[in-house]
């Protein structure tokens, strides 16, 4: 210990312990480019990752039923809004490992948006079936969109909600078969747009990454709806109308995500529903190029941010593999075995490593994506979702 | 058919006990996979709710039915490849008094 001479040196040199010896750490200085959250669904908590030396930093627990729980990310990366399923909206501070602000929005929910400029967050509701507009700073209620449908005043439960450029948010409405835009330039007086009769049961959707197409998966029926969001007033249209070819569905152990879907070079790749499919798509036309037989029911198929592979994930029963998919042959060129309970995927921002949740192993493995070796893991509770930090800078995401 | 049905009336009658493990192991099912659309709590999510008070009005048999061979035109898928009859009776008896925290 150096000899402390004033009372100014002393204060200074306590901080200077303090900072050291910070058991959270919350004091040090650090950016939040390389950080992101673990959802762990049964006990309710989240661990907060980093992904440079591949380790959890701390565990916020306390968010209610995260069951189906995801998150998106303030524009500065720093706080972490997270969705449960019981209606919870909470949002967290990475750096200071906090829970700062809860509220219980809605008695059933299903996901959430930010908004272009970071102010607001949307949240898409089960029950009541609508989407519910929040301030960011303070969780402040803003504006209420009851997802009412029909002449007799039914509410639709809503899925699919994403962020689009212009302050917008768009969603399926699931029970109407209806897809509508939210224009919140006046945030709390939303300027809806609808559209009807968009096909059956719209269980998810996805936004191109340059915020132009709205997708939504149809379960009701083969095909998907597409809504060119630069010519709204040209409608909604059919992809892929009938992809099934009239074949008996198999039945659907775990509905499949569009979020995280998979765009590679010209090519689109979507999970189909009822088949154990990988839909290949042209990413200008939106025309079927082809199919890629797979292990079983696709969950999630996300691209490798270089667009080279895609990972697919699979529904119960056969949840314990994930196969990897050359993008230009469209050959299975690797299948690994995590364990039961393969729930998400999330790659780096750059795409060397995969993070990859395993439920029933409590872990939450990392894969590089060169060799496909396990390069980590961390230990969690029943993982499901993975949410890293640069979705933050994504449209959609 | 009719075979099916026989059999679904006798585990209805008189179910057979089940191994503590093939317990846990069904609610487990319940909670993280009947749960990914029911909730885990099961307060609902895509399908309905399967809450005490939610299923009182339904009979068990029909209940059974959905869990064995699912409900054609909603997303519920038959789970008869992996649930017997008689561990279907067992998970509704579950639901109905309340799966326990």
């Amino acid at each position: 210990m150096t000899l402390v001479t004033s009372p100014a040196r002393l204060l200074l040199a306590l901080l200077c312990l303090a900072v050291t010896s910070g058991a959270a750490g919350a004091e040090e200085m650090r950016g939040t480019g390389d950080l992101g959250i673990v959802i762990e669904r049964t006990a309710g908590s989240v661990q907060i990752i980093e992904t440079s030396e591949r380790t959890s930093l701390d565990r916020i627990e306390g968010l209610g039923d995260l069951s189906h729980a995801s998150a998106v990310f303030s524009r500065d990366g720093r706080y972490a809004f997270v969705f449960g399923r019981d209606g919870g909206l909470s949002k967290l501070d990475l750096l200071t490992r906090r829970l700062v602000k809860r509220v219980l929005q809605a008695g059933n929910s299903i996901g959430g948006a930010i908004s272009q400029d970071g102010t607001l967050i949307a949240v898409s509701n089960y029950e009541p079936g609508g989407v519910r507009i929040f301030d960011t700073e303070t969780l402040a209620p803003v504006a209420d969109i009851p997802a009412i449908y029909g002449s007799n005043g039914a509410r639709s439960k809503v899925v699919g909600l994403v962020d689009a450029p212009g302050d917008r948010f768009v969603f399926s409405l699931y029970d109407a078969g209806e897809i509508w835009i939210a224009d919140v330039s006046q945030p709390d007086k939303p300027a809806i747009t609808k559209f009807a009769d968009v096909g059956q049961q719209p269980y998810d959707g996805l936004i191109t990454p340059d915020g132009r197409t709205y997708i939504a998966g149809l379960f009701g029926e083969d095909g998907l709806a597409m809504l060119d969001l630069w010519r709204p007033e040209a409608g909604v249209r059919r992809l892929l109308d009938g992809y099934g070819r009239g074949e008996e569905k198999l039945p659907v152990y775990k509905m499949p995500h569009l979020e995280g879907w998979a765009r590679a070079g010209d090519r689109i790749f979507l999970p189909a529903v009822g088949r154990h499919e990988l839909l290949v798509l042209n990413a200008v036309t939106f025309s079927e190029i082809g199919r890629i037989p797979v292990h079983g029911q696709p969950v999630f198929a996300v691209a490798r941010p270089d667009g080279r592979q895609v990972w697919v994930n699979f529904a119960h029963p056969l949840n314990d593999t994930v196969q990897i998919i050359d993008t230009q042959s469209l050959e299975i060129v690797q299948a690994l075995q995590p364990g039961k309970g393969v729930m998400h995927l999330e790659f780096t921002p750059r795409g060397e490593n995969v993070w990859i949740s395993v439920r029933d192993a409590d872990r939450v493995d990392v894969y590089d994506t060169d060799s496909f070796e396990r390069i980590g893991s961390i230990q969690a509770d029943k993982p499901s979702g993975i949410f890293l930090t640069a979705r933050a800078n994504r449209i959609g995401l | 058919m009719l075979a099916a049905a026989l059999i679904l009336t006798a585990s209805t009658a008189s179910a057979a006990p089940l191994g503590s493990e093939r317990q846990a192991a069904l609610l487990y099912l319940l909670r993280q996979d009947c749960g990914s659309c029911h909730g885990s709590t099961m307060g609902g999510g895509l399908a309905p709710p399967l809450l005490p008070q939610s299923l009182a009005e339904t009979p068990d048999d029909a209940l059974i039915a959905a869990i064995l061979d699912g409900r054609p035109g909603t997303p519920m898928p038959p789970w008869r490849f992996e649930i017997n009859p008689n561990e279907a009776a067992w998970m509704v008896r579950q639901l109905k008094g309340g799966l326990a925290e």
